[in-house]
């Protein structure tokens, strides 16, 4: 593949064209993936998720002038929601971020979730894995914290941000459930807006509950608009970096991500050949049919499918 | 297996006039056909826009100007975009846009088409359907 050599010498435009290969399962994607492989592992991954609103670009904005004054290269994965309905979407996260647009350090995708087989995270993570072969330092995925997959997917990063806002006294009751539980660090942004101690106090207090050993996620007062208490944050950043590689949790963590990868690329490989096999073979009408009329229990008409396509089962 | 190929459009404001409305109206028609729509906002220098259009790997950028500075915005992304190997992608113009400097355009080769204002979104939605050609 010319492409992944073009990646290689540092293109640019490969990089942006193997994300769309790989985000649109392209048939070339698993030799794409292969020939990639040896390349990936070495960037440092950060999760940015959140209420809509919240701030996440403009917090990721922030971090990109941090981390280039620092260095590092960055990769930039923002992920907006696809209409259910229309399979469209308006991806607005690079608004906040295009005074970095032409800094050559800096790559910025927007990808929408889509909805496809496989999931999100699928893509998220396969669209990691380029700009990690690319050589970006660090990649930095923001996601909407709302769907499952859009949590799992930060929260299978290194280090993953929540940031939350001093929206009104009852902020910390209504923050989502699954959420709580993967933030190693807190932001409380908009901290210009008033009650922001309280909200950094409240939260605090509920991380205090959990009494877990190790890590105590610290809860950074921010404004990102104004880029105060973002140096902080991206202190915290690389003191919980310290942490994990000097405990060894950096390698519990990855295996951790392996071994999801490979639940999920299974389920997707079987899926995806299954549904094949039985869309080129067989039409499912007739069952469907059969069901809806009550004729046959959908048990014995899943069974029979997949023994007209030979699935050992 | 390959999933239906989404196309992607990168809509954009150059130049300094500070309305956007219209933009927005064609990137939600656009979204509500069933596309990827990436809006950058304001001011946008055709350096920022050429190189979004390449890391966000478009099928088609469009350009909302209302400043009149078309005839050198224009050319200007285009040839920015063809610097980037990306000459195949669609360049689509809305705006207050004189016949004469339409044909000056097209001419040129830097638009594929121009929208002037009042243009119905089906019409913009169906050109890049059928001018699109064959993604890979
Ligand atoms: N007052 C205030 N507004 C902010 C701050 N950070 C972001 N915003 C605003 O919040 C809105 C949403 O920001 P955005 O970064 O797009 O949020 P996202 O949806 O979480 O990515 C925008 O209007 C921002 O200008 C902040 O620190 N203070
Ligand atoms: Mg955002």
């Amino acid at each position: 593949m010319e492409t992944v050599q073009e990646l290689m010498r540092g293109s640019r435009r490969a990089l942006a064209r193997l994300i769309t290969l790989v985000e649109n399962n392209d048939p070339r994607k698993e030799e794409i993936m292969e020939r990639l492989f040896p390349h990936t592992g070495k960037a440092y991954l950060i999760g940015i998720t959140g209420s809509p609103g919240a701030g996440k670009s403009s917090l990721v904005d922030r971090l990109l002038a941090e981390a280039r004054q620092n260095g590092s290269t960055v990769g930039v994965i923002a992920v907006d929601p696809t209409s259910p309905f229309t399979g469209g979407a308006i991806l607005g996260d690079r608004i906040r971020m295009q005074e970095h647009a032409l800094d050559s350090g800096i790559f910025i995708r927007s990808m929408g979730t889509r909805g496809s087989l496989g999931g999100l995270s699928r893509a998220a993570r396969e669209a990691v894995q380029v700009m990690d072969a690319f050589g970006k330092d660090l990649i930095i995925i923001e996601t909407v914290g709302v769907g499952q997959s859009e949590i799992d997917i930060v929260g299978t990063a290194d280090s993953t941000v929540v940031v939350l806002t001093p929206a009104g006294g009852d902020s910390v009751q209504t923050i989502k459930a699954g959420i709580m539980e993967i933030g190693d660090i807190f932001v409380v942004n908009k901290a210009d807006l008033g009650g922001s101690e309280r909200t950094v106090a409240e939260v605090s207090m509920m991380l205090d509950l959990k009494e877990e050993p190790g890590w105590r996620p610290p809860v950074l007062p921010v404004v990102a608009l104004r880029g105060e208490g973002v140096a902080a944050l991206w202190q915290a950043l690389m003191e919980h970096r310290r942490y994990l590689q000097s405990g060894g949790l950096f390698e519990s963590r990855r295996r951790e991500r392996a071994g999801r990868e490979l639940g999920e690329l299974v389920e997707f490989l079987v899926k995806s050949r299954v549904w094949e096999s039985i869309r080129t073979q067989i039409s499912l009408d007739e069952l469907i049919e059969a069901i809806a009329l009550r004729r046959q229990d959908p048990y014995s008409a899943a069974r029979e499918l997949l023994r007209r396509i030979n699935f050992p089962f | 297996m390959s999933e239906k190929r989404k196309i992607r459009v990168l809509v954009a404001k150059p130049g300094l006039d500070g309305h956007d409305r219209g933009a927005k109206v064609v990137a939600r028609a656009l979204r509500d056909a069933g596309m990827e729509v990436i809006y950058t906002g304001l001011h946008q220098t055709p350096e920022q826009i050429a190189e979004t259009a390449l890391q966000e790997d478009v099928d088609v950028v469009g350009l909302s100007i209302l400043s009149g500075a078309h005839l050198t915005l224009v050319p200007q992304v285009k040839k920015l975009l063809r610097e980037r190997g990306m000459e195949e992608v669609l360049l689509l113009v809305g705006g207050i846009i004189p016949a004469e400097d339409e044909a000056v355009l097209k001419q040129e080769g830097a638009a594929d088409a121009v929208f002037t204002p009042g243009t119905a979104l089906e019409n913009i939605i169906s050109y890049i359907h059928e001018n699109i050609g064959q993604l890979p």
